[in-house]
């Protein structure tokens, strides 16, 4: 239960994080976004405080090795950089430009209730199952085949 | 009009850089978005709780921020619908394939000074700002 609460205000403070950068005002994303137009640098200071935080904590964590409330901490381990890598983020990009929300701040948006972000969220949902059932179907192939 | 809002900007990237701390000190997991909700739509996942519990976290944040009277978030969207199914598919789609979006990538993986996130991060930046420019000023078109 402790694991769960944790969970739960690391995603409050998230959210209250996104809302106050204004990452959640898809206007501003866009203005940083359009550096060809009036270019709004907001967001480049949002990068710097959050990595800056963020490179404290993860210090601070591996000092301490294993996390307050489990086992172990299961930091990423591919360092690799491959094509799904480049494909998936390009296509995130494009995504990302046409609208200006990424999952983070579309899951805060979702609080409003307004149609076009509630089928954004639905779409952004949809996206993901078609990329993991597409995934999981190709390794299937690939495991038959051998 | 938007302007540039420096203050509030680092001010809530700390904020979020702190939810990352807080999530990898006590739980252990990255703090990446894609990553905890794609995970919450796979069939017969087993850790769901702390899933759902982060994601009803981020929902409680506008609600919380509404109790004092700030109002609740309605962002710009686009009037063509297509558009925002597309670009929804793109997000989720691409997300899961690259392995992580702006908090996974763009915040957790360039605090750890991962390659692999900082060519990700690099690579969606520069689609984005590519779209706005076609879409916004016409270029490449």
């Amino acid at each position: 239960m402790p694991f769960v609460i944790a969970s739960f205000a690391s995603g409050l403070v998230f959210g209250i994080g996104l809302l106050i950068s204004g990452m959640t005002d898809t206007g501003k994303v866009l203005g940083f976004l359009d550096i060809f137009g009036a270019w709004d640098a907001t967001l480049a200071f949002v990068m710097a405080g959050a990595v800056a935080v963020t490179g404290l904590g993860f210090a601070l964590a591996r000092r301490r090795g294993a996390p307050v409330l489990a086992a172990k901490s299961l930091w990423p381990t591919r360092r690799d950089v491959d094509t799904p890598l480049v494909i998936g983020a390009t296509l995130f990009g494009i995504g990302w430009g046409l609208v200006g929300l990424c999952p983070g701040p579309a899951l805060v948006n979702l609080a409003g209730l307004a149609l076009p972000v509630i089928v954004f969220v639905v779409a952004m949902a949809v996206g993901m199952l078609g990329h993991d059932a597409w995934s999981t179907r190709t390794l299937m192939r690939q495991i038959e085949k051998a | 009009m938007h302007h540039l809002t420096p203050l509030s900007g680092i001010v809530g990237g700390a904020l979020i850089g702190l939810a990352a701390s807080m999530l990898m000190l006590l739980t252990g997991r990255i703090a990446g978005i894609s990553g905890i909700f794609g995970g919450l739509l796979q069939p017969g996942a087993g850790d769901l709780g702390w899933r759902i519990a982060f994601v009803v976290g981020l929902l409680a944040a506008p609600l919380l921020a509404s109790l004092s009277g700030t109002p609740l978030p309605a962002p710009a969207m686009p009037a063509s619908l297509i558009v925002i199914v597309i670009a929804g598919l793109l997000v989720g789609f691409g997300s899961r394939m690259g392995g992580g979006c702006t908090s996974g990538h763009g915040v957790c993986g360039i605090a750890r000074l991962s390659a692999r996130s900082i060519v990700a991060t690099a690579i969606f930046m520069a689609a984005a700002i590519a779209t706005v420019a076609v879409v916004r000023h016409g270029m490449g078109g």
